[in-house]
């Protein structure tokens, strides 16, 4: 016997609509023999039945069902078999989950023989607090419903109580953004600080030397300034030299030049290219690209071609970024007011005069929010960096170079078996607070550009 | 009125060749801009040329054939054990792997076996358990050949190999025919029998549950906010969030679910369910995003003829506002969770990097998800990955090509203009 949750979900899910049944009968019965009228129709008494039955059961499940695998382990370390277990570490652990998976069917066999004897202990204590669990639950829901079901008259203001939770339910929801935002901020936060206290910050922010795995030799050193270049260089100086041009260009083209009908055409275009996946993108460039660039600057004679460049990574990433650059331009040109465009071309300038000297001037401070938000997408892109512009921290101009960025290497430092408390996996944590809040503030200011230059013509 | 300035000569040769020179800035500005259009068009296309030329082989096989006689080498097993749970581990057990290897060398020449995936008899073995009358025939099986010979095959080699797979094709011993285990199997060392299906499953599931969490969630969110929040500081906060949220990189969100799923509630590493829920985080904003823009473009007219007639606020947003929102609202979602389904990054902190060879069979099993498999596979040594990395994002992008189309079907489909 153990303690499913869908299982159980499903079960109160099913008393619910027996509740709502139950519910929607006993008003449409109460109005018809006292020959009253109900305020609220019947299925609005059914919904207040059922959410009784079931919102209270399920908050319990969701409770219980994270509390309840610690009651499990507390009561297992009680038991007289657990008194001989390593006191602490990793075995302790493995032995521990050991014999859960036995005991909770997962498994066949112990494969510790150390664990054997705490099976049947978990198996007994799953049963019992599987059981306790159910019971509570089925109790809250079952006086749950029997308190809606007694409160049902016809006068009773059913409708009003259900929008109520209604109203609730929607309030819990776009609270979810807020909790979000909190929980990576707070996890962020709180995770940095141990970094700090390991490692000073004006290390990371201002050292020049990353070599997080040093070995024992010497010590590790978490110096980000070759990052935060590398992320540069790849994410705001190269793919911004591809993406703003040609994206400029395709608005301009698009919305200036072009037949509807070449329009329709291309535009859905763009959409794939913005809906590649990242990871393609990153493949392509590590297969195609990076190699071609490494033939081509071996042949006009640059040493040290790496065939993970900065280049590839940053030129594929500005193809990614075109259609992003070039909807936003398309938004800011056609913001601006129709009367600009027409008094310009009436005093006899060219449509490429009246683009170059009245549209893009006009369109400006648009065009410049969304190449922010262009610059903070792709310095917090990770795929492409990762596949295509290697791990190794240069502090270097040469784009031919390998250079590494901040989402390369939180992934590194992620990816590999260190535990978790290790200053490595912590300074993962202390280079995404940093993105997020360069990200975030390049967000903020891009916004309130583009708001305050939408005010300018409305 | 003043008239010393002498009338413009528009005939002139000064001014006619201004003309011609702004006429001519004209067409190369126009030419810069169609340039600019081709070149993304240019680049999408080589993307997608150089990813179908590559990964169209990936979907087929070579397939050498071995004939493998189980009357002169029997296979000493209890035929009523076929149908067991462990039938595989017996026919192992009795030595099928030796047999096969024998055949090969029989057939094909000393080191003939080595012509064969090492996985080749698995491929007997389930033969045999579909139809254990073949234990006492001789049967020409055709059996997935090794990686080397496979890409010799259909490249041409040079050298030893090449002479031999040459030699082999002029018997006529082998033939291609489509990968089928490509679609059958789970992750494997082995491009003879590595497949999708582990990974395509594990997407389905991931990209359900998040679908399950995002799409409600978001839903009710932007109800909420664009039909009952009261303007205030806790509303604005809200809608701060959001605008952020939807910006912020997607591989803080693997950093989010990372700290708080698996190290703090202990949620299963590596899970379509933790997966589910960090893109499911990921993509309620957009769902949010879209959702608003759906329920504004919805005119108030009707919103007041609902109230009009009776209705309380809520009847007025879930009996007309919401069903007409619709449309607009799945067209988002599906485009969030098409987005959703090629994320690979916040996927690759929760663990999902870890190499997975059974097809997973639950929310909690480890799973790997399509993306995922595409960079596990472009990082193999072994050539073979080349093409099987490309089919896969030739499936990838067939799935995410048809979720837009179905968005922008449905578009079009139900859009009112009101």
């Amino acid at each position: 016997m153990t303690f499913n949750a869908a299982a159980l979900l499903l079960l109160i899910a099913g008393l619910a609509l027996i509740g709502w049944l139950a519910g929607r009968g006993r008003s449409a019965l109460l109005a018809g023999r006292a020959g009253a009228k109900l305020h609220s129709r019947p299925q609005y008494h059914g919904w207040y039945v059922a959410l009784w039955l079931f919102v209270p059961a399920a908050i319990f499940l969701a409770v219980w069902s994270s509390v309840s695998p610690a009651l499990i382990t507390n009561s297992v370390l009680t038991s007289d078999a657990a008194q001989s277990l390593p006191a602490f570490g990793f075995e302790r652990g493995a032995i521990l989950s050991d014999a859960r998976n036995v005991a909770q069917g997962a498994q066949a066999a112990v494969r510790i023989p150390a664990a054997a004897p705490l099976v049947k202990p978990y198996a007994d204590a799953t049963h019992t607090y599987a059981w306790i669990g159910i019971a509570a639950m089925l109790a809250l829901a079952l006086a749950g419903g029997l308190y809606a079901f007694t409160r049902i008259r016809p006068d009773f203001r059913a409708r009003t109580r259900v929008e109520k939770i209604v109203m609730a339910i929607l309030l819990l929801a776009s609270l979810v953004a807020i909790l979000t935002t909190f929980g990576i901020v707070l996890s962020l936060l709180f995770e940095s600080i141990r970094f700090f206290s390991l490692v000073p910050a004006t290390e990371l922010l201002f050292g020049t030397y990353w070599n997080p795995q040093s070995g024992a030799a010497q010590p590790d050193t978490f110096g980000g300034i070759p990052l935060f270049w590398g992320t540069v260089l790849i994410g705001a100086i190269i793919a911004m030299i591809v993406a703003i041009p040609i994206g400029m260009m395709t608005a301009v083209y698009l919305t200036q030049y072009a037949a509807p009908r070449v329009r329709k055409w291309v535009k859905p275009c763009l959409e794939i290219l913005a809906g590649v996946p990242t990871v393609v993108y990153g493949y392509f460039a590590a297969l195609t690209i990076a190699p071609a660039l490494r033939e081509f600057a071996v042949t006009i004679g640059i040493p040290n071609a790496s065939t993970e460049s900065a280049l590839a990574a940053g030129v594929v990433m500005g193809v990614m970024i075109i259609p992003f650059v070039s909807s936003m331009a398309d938004d800011s040109i056609n913001a601006v007011p129709q009367a600009m465009r027409d008094g310009s071309l009436a005093l006899g300038a060219t449509p490429n005069e009246t683009i170059r000297q009245v549209l893009i001037p006009a369109a400006l401070p648009g065009v410049m929010g969304g190449i922010l938000l262009a610059v903070s997408r792709a310095i917090g892109e990770t795929m492409i960096v990762v596949m295509a512009a290697g791990l190794s921290a240069n502090l270097t101009a040469n784009p031919f170079a390998s250079v590494t960025t901040v989402t390369a290497q939180i992934v590194k430092l992620l990816t590999g078996d260190q535990e978790f408390d290790s200053a490595k996996t912590l300074a993962a944590f202390a280079l995404g607070l940093v993105l997020f809040v360069v990200t975030l503030l390049l967000n903020i200011v891009a916004l309130r550009i583009v708001k305050k230059y939408r005010e300018a013509y409305e | 009125m003043n008239r010393d300035t002498a009338p413009t000569d528009w005939k002139g040769t000064a001014m006619q060749k201004r003309i011609a020179s702004r006429y001519a800035a004209e067409r190369r500005f126009k030419l810069f801009g169609l340039g600019a259009v081709l070149l993304s068009g240019a680049f999408l296309a080589f993307l997608l040329f150089v990813m179908v030329g590559n990964g169209l082989r990936g979907f087929t096989y070579t397939n050498v054939e071995v004939p493998i006689d189980f009357k002169a080498m029997p296979l000493t097993i209890d035929a009523s054990r076929l149908g067991d749970t462990d039938a595989d581990q017996v026919i192992a057990n009795a030595g099928l792997a030796d047999i096969v290897a024998f055949a090969a060398d029989e057939a094909l020449g000393t080191d003939g076996s080595k012509l064969l995936s090492e996985n080749a008899w698995k491929e007997v073995r389930t033969a045999i358990k579909a139809d254990p009358e073949l234990l006492t025939a001789k049967t020409v099986f055709h059996l997935p050949a090794a990686s080397e010979v496979d890409i010799a095959a259909k490249e041409g080699a040079k050298g030893a190999l090449g002479a031999k797979v040459e030699a082999l094709e002029k018997n006529g011993k082998l033939s291609t025919g489509i990968h089928w285990s490509f679609f059958r199997n789970a992750d494997a060392t082995d491009p003879a029998v590595a497949g999708i299906w582990g990974a395509l499953k594990g997407s389905v599931l991931t990209i359900f549950i998040a679908f399950l969490i995002a799409f409600p969630t978001g839903v009710l969110a932007a109800l909420y906010l664009e039909e009952y929040a009261p303007k205030n500081r806790w509303t604005d906060l809200i809608e701060v969030s959001i605008n952020n949220l939807a910006a912020v990189p997607s591989i803080i969100f693997g950093l989010l679910a990372l700290a708080v799923f698996i190290n703090w509630f202990g949620l299963c590493q590596a899970s379509a369910l933790v997966g589910g829920l960090t893109l499911a985080l990921m993509t309620m904003p957009v769902i949010v995003i879209a959702a608003r823009n759906a329920i504004k473009a919805v005119p108030p007219s009707i919103r007041d003829a609902a109230l009009g007639v009776g209705a309380s606020p809520v009847q007025v947003v879930f009996h007309h506002v919401l069903p007409l929102a619709l449309p607009g609202i799945l067209t988002g979602t599906i485009i969030g969770m098409a987005r959703a389904l090629g994320e690979t990054a916040p996927l690759l902190l929760i663990g999902m990097r870890a190499f997975i060879g059974d097809v997973p069979n639950g929310i909690c099993a480890p799973s790997t998800v399509l993306p995922m498999q595409i960079f596990l596979w472009s990082d193999e040594v072994d050539r073979g990955f080349v093409e099987k990395t490309s089919a896969a994002i030739i499936v990838l992008l067939i799935v995410l090509l048809s979720m837009n189309a179905l968005a922008i079907y449905l578009r079009n489909k139900f859009e009112k203009r009101w």
